[in-house]
């Protein structure tokens, strides 16, 4: 399979070997015989559909800008790469950059864009400096800047360096700490094709999308449309992580059956084993039973067919001895961390079901537990104002669904005392509240002696294996 | 040693630098996040001292600022050790033993999350998913250098050679 991305040309990351294969040919192509609105007909064409997580069309977004100069529009390129599981963005900062660079550029070319920001996660340093050194070494050959290649068309490209912050790769919020403010993601619509960063129309596409426009326009949209599934045609950067004998980056097309990718480019599974749980797109993605990994096909249809997304195509393989509630518990703990705070559902919704997670894990679990964290996930579901609160609903829905009997397996039967004081309705049995009136902690330690304040730390340690 | 109050001050040649962050955005109050960095690849944290000193350059309010660094978990409030470990415990490094590589640090410099050696030499943090789970486990020191596959021999011989580039 011919690949579109992750060629195999050594050196591919210099500007020159790039050139000499090719290179920066789709951009002349364009500048020299193509309409912005050609462009944005061919990438519509094409059938390309976001690689950020939410699967949209690509050319229906840039459609979506207004026409005309009279405000100036941004290009926003979405490096953030934070969802657990994901790590393809810094494969194409590494091994082909300047087809991402070649892509942002046609693409602001069909937009109209007067600069292109490049927002790449803060802990990425030295693919931060890789990428200023292309976007200067393509300044220097007078491909970025004022007239390109002769042309009337100028565009400017600035590499932002982001400071840690998972909800910063959330288009909205990107675009406000690209502002220089805390990363709150806005209520939409406006939409930023219409307010965007700095109140100027905006689009926001994530590396990957970009990195396939040159092939679309050198090769055309229908050889592009012919890969793969063509409802969602092209390759993927598929990333496997866990428990495979050779984790790592593969570009397949969309559409390549997932025990495919994991037996044959994988190696199988670690030691021999068998596995229990995968996680087809990132941790925001509602996990595969066995039986649903089987016969799955990795694109965005069949994966939407039962319950599950694409996502970033970032898989993660657990073998079958994991604790599926230890890893749900260490994917909810991480969204209650990212969690921006401006949403009640989403904010305090985290922490309980990290709570109910923790109890669980504890020992000191009630069977209602189960139905409570689906009614939490559910009642964060939708009514938040970005999907981080969605991303953190569905796996905890989810895992608890198709995997309840894990769960049920680390709740006991018996009634327990529990040394645990519930500030809110006081001490508690394992199955029923008593209440305190007075000076609830003379009470309770008159009953039970010292409360004990567990911490993160001594979480760490004895959560681990 | 770095981790000493300061009084923040960017020389001439590191103001040329803040002129050209400046000039990438259409509004300078853009260039807080890149200001901060500079700050703190300066000094190795970021005070509140140093939070003013950014407003004033930018001719914005010091609370944004305050606001801005408190938001980014990369920006260090306090000072860290010479070398900030930071321990990836994310599911993938889960998975290939994340935590093992966290308490065995832990515990061989006796100290837990987010605390520094008495020397001022170590400190660690658990962190979040950092884009090398094929390569798990894995660290980073100083928001910068990635060791990844990492094992307990080579955690101990990474511990052992940066102690030994004092
Ligand atoms: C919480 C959250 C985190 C996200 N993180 C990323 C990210 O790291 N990289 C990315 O490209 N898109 C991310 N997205 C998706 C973006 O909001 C946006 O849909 C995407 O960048 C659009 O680009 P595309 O159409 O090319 O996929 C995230 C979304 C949410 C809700
Ligand atoms: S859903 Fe969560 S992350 Fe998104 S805006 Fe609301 S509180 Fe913030
Ligand atoms: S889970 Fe540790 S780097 Fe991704």
């Amino acid at each position: 399979m011919e690949k579109i991305i992750l060629k195999d040309i050594p050196d591919l990351d210099k500007i020159d070997v790039y050139i000499s294969n090719g290179g920066y040919s789709a951009l002349k192509k364009v500048l020299t015989g193509m309409k912005p609105d050609e462009v944005i007909e061919e990438v519509k064409n094409s059938g390309l559909r976001g690689r950020g997580g939410a699967c949209f069309s690509t050319g229906m977004k840039w459609g979506f800008m207004p026409k005309g100069n009279e405000k100036p529009k941004f290009l926003c390129c979405n490096g953030d790469e934070s969802e657990p599981g994901s790590f393809k963005d810094r494969e194409i900062f590494e091994k082909n950059p300047h087809q991402f660079i070649e892509g942002s550029l046609i693409a602001a070319y069909a937009m109209g864009i007067q600069a292109v920001y490049v927002y790449i996660r803060g802990e990425y340093w030295k693919w931060i400096n890789i990428m200023e050194e292309c976007v200067a070494d393509a300044y220097r050959k007078g491909l970025i800047g004022k007239n390109i290649l002769g042309s009337d068309f100028s565009v400017e490209m600035y590499v932002h360096k982001g400071a840690g912050a998972y909800i910063c790769g959330e288009e909205s919020s990107l675009m406000n700490s690209l502002e220089g403010k805390r990363g709150y993601p806005r209520v939409k619509p406006p939409f930023p094709a219409a307010v965007g960063v700095w109140g100027y129309p905006t689009t926001i596409n994530n590396i990957e999308t970009l990195a396939n426009v040159p092939e679309i326009i050198n090769k055309g949209s229908k050889w592009f449309s012919s890969i793969g599934d063509p409802k969602h045609p092209g390759t993927l950067l598929y990333g496997v992580s866990g428990h495979v004998n050779k984790p790592g980056v593969y570009e397949l097309p969309t559409g390549t059956p997932l025990m495919t990718i994991i037996n044959d480019y994988c190696g199988g599974i670690r030691n021999g084993k068998d596995f229990k749980m995968i996680i087809p797109g990132g941790s925001s993605m509602p996990p595969l039973t066995k039986e649903e990994s089987l016969t799955m096909k990795m694109d965005a249809e069949s994966l939407k067919a039962v319950g599950s997304a694409i996502g970033t195509a970032g898989i993660m393989v657990m073998d079958e001895d994991t604790d599926i509630v230890h890893v749900l518990q260490r994917i909810t703990k991480f969204y209650y961390h990212e969690s921006c705070g401006q949403c009640t559902p989403c904010r305090e919704g985290c922490g309980w079901m990290l709570k109910v997670l923790n109890r669980i894990m504890d020992g000191t679990g009630r069977h209602s537990d189960l139905d409570l964290l689906i009614s939490v996930a559910e009642n964060i579901e939708g009514n938040t104002i970005c999907a981080l609160g969605d991303a953190a609903a569905w796996p905890v829905k989810w895992t608890v669904r198709k995997f309840r009997k894990e769960f049920e397996a680390k709740i006991k039967d018996e009634n327990i005392e529990l040394p645990v004081l519930n500030k809110v309705h006081g001490l508690r049995k394992s199955d029923e509240y008593v209440t305190i009136d007075s000076d609830e902690n003379t009470i309770v330690e008159s009953l039970i002696g010292k409360v004990q304040e567990i911490t993160a730390d001594e979480n760490i340690k004895r959560y681990s294996s | 040693m770095k981790t000493q109050e300061y009084t923040p001050m960017f020389d001439e040649s590191e103001m040329q630098t803040v002129k050209m962050h400046i000039s990438k955005y259409p509004k300078p109050m853009a260039a807080v996040m890149p200001l901060l960095w500079m700050i703190q690849e300066k000094y190795g944290w970021i005070s509140v001292d140093a939070m003013r000193y950014v407003g004033d350059l930018l001719s914005i309010p010091h609370d944004h600022v305050l606001g801005v660094a408190t938001f980014y978990s990369m920006y260090f409030k306090k000072p860290m050790g010479k070398f900030h470990l930071q321990i990836c415990t994310n599911v993938s490094c889960m998975l290939c033993d994340g935590y093992k590589i966290f308490n065995h640090i832990s515990d061989k410099l006796g100290i837990k999350n987010k605390e520094i050696t008495p020397d001022g030499m170590f400190s660690i943090e658990e962190v979040e998913c950092l884009g090398s789970c094929a390569t798990a486990p894995m660290l980073l020191i100083n928001n910068k250098e990635f060791h990844e596959n990492l094992t307990i021999e080579k955690t101990d011989e990474l511990l052992a050679k940066l102690r030994n580039s004092n």
